[in-house]
């Protein structure tokens, strides 16, 4: 028999006591980076590029500045250069020529996890929590040892402030390793460069793809991205205004939970209850206020501090069943038809460009408005392509037909989301649509086929997403209804397209039939009738019934353009001879001249007008910074120094 | 390929070319050139009781050249036209597959064929022969020779005596073109004439010389019968006045051969005149049979889908209205089994010549 193992000691409460102790954020999410989006080292260095980038944008854009941001991805080796799909290591650095943050904010915001503008606010932002820029900060202290490197400036008069810092883990405190001020060519701005483990591949999800979609869903932001292969990829700005400000709203009493209302009631700076309930929550007026304290049999004038318990929940309960109007919708900025026309137009290449903006709709108590667009289509170089000059077939032979997906591009707050497509509502409204409705070929339960690009952006002050790493957007039922009801109209449109196309190809067809058949049936007259025909004659007295058949020169107009989009509004149409709708206007002149008349007056309506920064070469805007100019755009606001650049 | 007489060229090529005028003059008068082809279809036909054969009505398709839809055919059809112009003016008969080669190229600047299968090329030269009323031998097409025969038949073809007696159990191959000019019938003392749907039952019963024991003509066309065989079998009918009957096997299919040899088919029903046989008999195998003559159940098979749309599809024909032909039908469809011709060979290997044959036509057990 084998001896049997000693007996542990039994443990006692006072030991099992004094083992435990308080755990910090930081150490929690040191063990779970995972939830931040830092699983893989792929992923890892698109999360760090992801989280400054953002945090660049919404402090431009916040301080009404039109975001102008650079990222540089350099492979770090120990030993010698090392080829950028090999290396293991990477310097991320991201400048932005934004607000800058004051010297005292700069450690916290890079070094203590769940510091922030954004999180107490209901505000349209990308980011939300303040976890963000400090994980990846964190990130790279865990993989590299290396602190994050800030410079920034507040403007040309300050001194630019360089920090070196870390996190201390246990305390979730920022431990600052240098502090100095420097000369920095930038008059204002924030540079952040951090030392990460990842790897580089291009492809799905990459930073490539990132900085990608980020520039066609903010096409009013110049983004300048140097390659680990050394080569600098420029996306101009093609949009020259600033998004609207989004306003910050009061929650709505439909959108808080019992617990939260507690929180609510104890944290209230109001002295009685119906002042709170009025000046707490959206659309709750003093007098909605008193009648729901009467409907919950509480007096007005009880202290809001004073309420528990039964009591507490008796209002909380009458709140939800009182019928309030939905929150305010000024709190939403949306990208815009305009906007994303310009951005899909810019970077995909199409025949056919559409966008629809969705009015605001509400979850949860929380406003929120749908937008989707349309590239469709392989853009007139490839129509204008002759195809390869194919040899006549043999019996049983066929032309093969590629037949590709399309392609569903996501975003939540104008931040691109890259992995978990199909967990994300989005795409299953995508799957929901019936694409065969608007002549597209679509299998059961699978994404329509044809050469498009699917735009969907969920714009919110509070975007539910399905984890922590900002993935996939929850499944609600009124979101997923209000995507459903835009791709319906994208889709509508693209039918229109689609048909008109269609027409005038069959027409063409028509045409070409008769003008090939011609030629065999005289031959076979001539041969039939022994060489006494005149051939040539029977061809052309055929060529001329055919030209009456098929409409003469309707059939040419049809060919060629007839007028705008007709009936398709906010769409681009691009075809080998022309552009036509609403096109905007590249500042390197690279959008065709737009063609017919109809098509001009929508143009002038529709383009906003050019900015004299759009003009500014990208070269000279990097060195001088394109503050001023284009900080002087949204004159009634003043340019806030506050530090907001923080979170996820 | 076959020489040929001289005499009906003439009217035929000028048909051809009528072809070419009908364009020319529509051209001329800036009209859209249109061919008017007899509809061939069962909307079309119409079935005459007192002469028992399946006609063909009226009723008139136009194709126009200037017609999406039709603008190919059209085209094909004045191809065609063309080719067979060209037989008649070399005195060759071809068949339809190299008709099919001969008109089929890439159209100029373009990929596209004038043909993209024989299927394209086979009905436009039934059309031109409806819509020109002039038969397939006349146009110099035939088709591959598909059947056989063997019996007490002696024929003259392209001077050759052919006597069906003395050709083994392989027996004469039918030729395509059976009319008087390409194949005369010199002497036959049969008694009757024995169509039978498939090759292997031919061959059974002549390997068993039963055309030697009952005076008969053995003719099959392996299936449905080509017009070669179905044209023989009328003049043998006709010429030497034999009575005619069909063994076929017991499905939906085995009956419509029946009534295409009887009365005609609907597709060529334009024919029926030279190809019916409307005292024609229906020997076997019938739904009635394998009662009769102890055929267990197991040789059965089960009617599909198909073979049960079918069989209600031949009980609204026509042809198929009388009574026995209507008890028939609803016998098979009431058991839900067909039997083939080969499961007799379930009773014994000769139990077709043995059995079978003598006492039907002992007890004249057919349907007429």
């Amino acid at each position: 028999m084998p001896p049997r193992p000693e007996p542990v000691p039994a443990v006692t409460a006072a030991e099992m006591g004094a083992r435990q102790r308080e755990i910090s954020v930081s150490e929690f999410f040191t063990k779970n980076r995972h939830l931040l989006g830092f699983d893989s080292p792929r992923k890892s260095l698109l999360t760090c590029v992801k989280e400054a980038v953002d945090n660049s944008l919404d402090a431009s854009e916040e301080a009404g500045i039109l975001p102008e941001v650079t990222v540089k991805l350099e492979p770090v080796s120990t030993n010698g250069s090392v080829a950028p799909s090999q290396a293991t290591r990477f310097r991320v650095t991201v400048v932005d020529y934004g607000p800058g943050i004051v010297r005292e904010q700069i450690p916290p915001i890079f070094a203590k996890l769940l510091y922030g503008s954004k999180f107490h606010r209901l505000r349209m932002s990308r980011g939300q929590q303040g976890i963000g820029i400090s994980a990846a900060g964190m990130y790279a202290q865990l993989t590299t040892g290396k602190p994050v490197q800030i410079i920034s400036r507040t403007g040309p008069k300050k001194p630019a402030h360089y920090f070196e810092v870390q996190i201390d883990t246990k305390k979730n405190e920022p431990r600052i390793l240098e502090k100095k001020q420097v000369d920095w060519e930038s008059h204002r701005g924030t540079q952040v460069t951090m030392e990460i483990e990842g790897r580089y591949q291009k492809g799905r999800a990459s930073v490539d793809e990132y900085l990608e979609l980020t520039s066609i869903a903010n096409p009013h932001v110049h983004l300048v991205y140097q390659t680990p292969e050394g080569e600098t990829k420029d996306y101009p700005r093609t949009y020259n205004q600033l998004p609207v400000p989004p306003r910050e709203i009061k929650p709505h009493p439909y959108g808080i939970e019992f617990g939260m209302f507690l929180k609510m009631l104890h944290d209230t700076k109001s002295h009685w209850l119906s002042g709170f309930l009025a000046g707490d929550f959206s659309r709750v007026s003093s007098a909605l206020a008193e009648e729901i304290c009467k409907q919950a049999k509480i007096p007005p004038h009880t202290r809001p501090r004073d309420l528990h318990g039964e009591r507490a929940e008796a209002l909380y309960k009458t709140l939800q069943a009182t019928k309030i109007m939905a929150p305010p919708s000024n709190c939403l900025s949306p990208i815009g038809e305009q906007a994303i026309l310009t951005g899909l137009y810019k970077q995909i290449k199409g025949d056919f460009y559409t966008a629809v903006t969705r009015p605001t709709a509400v979850y949860r108590g929380n406003p929120f408005a749908i937008e989707a667009g349309l590239a469709f289509g392989k853009g007139p170089e490839a129509a204008a392509k002759k195809p390869e000059e194919a040899a006549p077939l043999a019996e049983g032979e066929e032309r093969e037909e590629e037949s590709e997906l399309a392609r569903v591009i996501r975003y939540a707050n104008r931040v691109p989301l890259l992995y978990q497509q199909s967990a994300c509502s989005t795409f299953k409204a995508v799957l929901d649509t019936n694409w065969r409705t608007y002549g597209i070929a679509q299998s059961k339960g699978a994404l329509p086929a044809g050469p498009m690009v699917i735009f969907v952006h969920m714009a919110s002050v509070w975007v539910p997403f399905t984890s922590e790493s900002k993935e996939a957007i929850a499944d609600y039922d009124e979101i997923r209804k209000e995507i459903r009801l835009a791709l319906q109209e994208c889709g509508r449109r693209l039918g229109g397209f689609l048909r008109r196309r269609e027409r005038a190809k069959s027409e063409f067809r028509r045409r070409n039939i008769f003008e090939l058949y011609i030629e065999e049936v005289a031959e076979a007259c001539g041969r039939l009738k022994g060489g006494t025909l005149n051939v040539g004659k029977l061809k052309d007295q055929l060529q001329k019934i055919a030209m009456k058949r098929t409409g003469g020169e309707e059939t040419d107009q049809a060919l060629g353009k007839s007028g705008g989009p007709e009936g398709l509004p906010h769409s681009i149409i691009v075809t080998p001879e022309g552009v036509e709708g609403a096109v905007p206007l590249l500042p390197d002149g690279g959008a065709p001249a737009p063609a017919g008349d109809g098509a001009m007056g929508r143009l002038s309506e529709m383009t906003p007008p050019d900015k004299p920064a759009a003009k500014t070469p990208p070269a000279a805007r990097h060195l001088k910074g394109s503050g001023r100019r284009a900080g002087a755009k949204p004159a009634g606001r003043k340019t806030r120094t506050r530090p907001k650049r923080k979170g996820k | 390929m076959a020489k040929i007489a001289q005499s009906r060229h003439t009217a035929v090529a000028k048909k051809l070319i009528g072809v070419a005028d009908t364009v020319v003059t529509a051209a001329e008068r800036r009209q859209d050139p249109m061919l008017s082809i007899p509809i061939r279809s069962l909307s079309n036909v119409t079935f005459n009781p007192r002469k028992g054969m399946i006609e063909m009505g009226r009723k008139k398709q136009a194709r126009s050249f200037f017609n999406v839809g039709m603008a190919k055919k059209f085209m094909q059809t004045v191809l065609v036209a063309d080719a067979l112009e060209e037989l008649q003016r070399a005195n060759l008969t071809t068949s339809l597959r190299e008709i099919y080669y001969r008109t089929k190229h890439t159209i100029k600047d373009s990929n596209e064929n004038t043909f993209d299968t024989q299927n394209e090329s086979d009905p436009l030269i039934e059309d031109l022969e409806v819509a020109l009323e002039a038969l397939r031998e006349e146009l110099h097409v035939r088709a591959e020779n598909a059947g056989s025969i063997v019996g007490p038949v002696v024929f003259g073809d392209d001077g050759d005596r052919v006597d069906c007696t003395r050709l083994g159990k392989g027996g004469y191959s039918v030729p395509s073109i059976v009319e008087p000019e390409y194949l005369e019938i010199r002497t036959c003392t049969a008694d009757f004439l024995l169509l039978v749907e498939k090759g292997t039952q031919w061959n059974r019963l002549s390997e068993d010389k039963f055309w030697r024991r009952y005076n008969c003509v053995l003719l099959t066309g392996n299936g449905q019968p080509p017009r070669g065989v179905r044209r023989l079998a009328r003049r043998l009918h006709e010429e030497k006045k034999l009575p005619v009957y069909v063994l076929v096997d017991n499905d939906p299919w085995g009956y419509y051969i029946y009534s295409v040899v009887k009365q005609g088919s609907i597709n060529l029903a334009f024919e029926s005149n030279r190809m019916a046989i409307p005292k024609a008999k229906f020997i076997g195998l019938s739904s009635s049979d394998p009662d009769r003559y102890g055929l267990p159940r197991n040789v059965g098979i089960k009617l599909n889908e198909k073979d049960i749309d079918r069989a209600k599809e031949l009980l609204d024909y026509d042809w198929f209205k009388k009574e026995a032909w209507q008890k028939e039908i609803k016998r098979m469809l009431a058991s839900g089994l067909k039997y083939e011709l080969d499961a007799l060979a379930n009773k014994d290997f000769q139990f077709l010549t043995k059995k079978y044959l003598p006492r039907k036509l002992k007890e004249k057990d057919w349907l007429d």
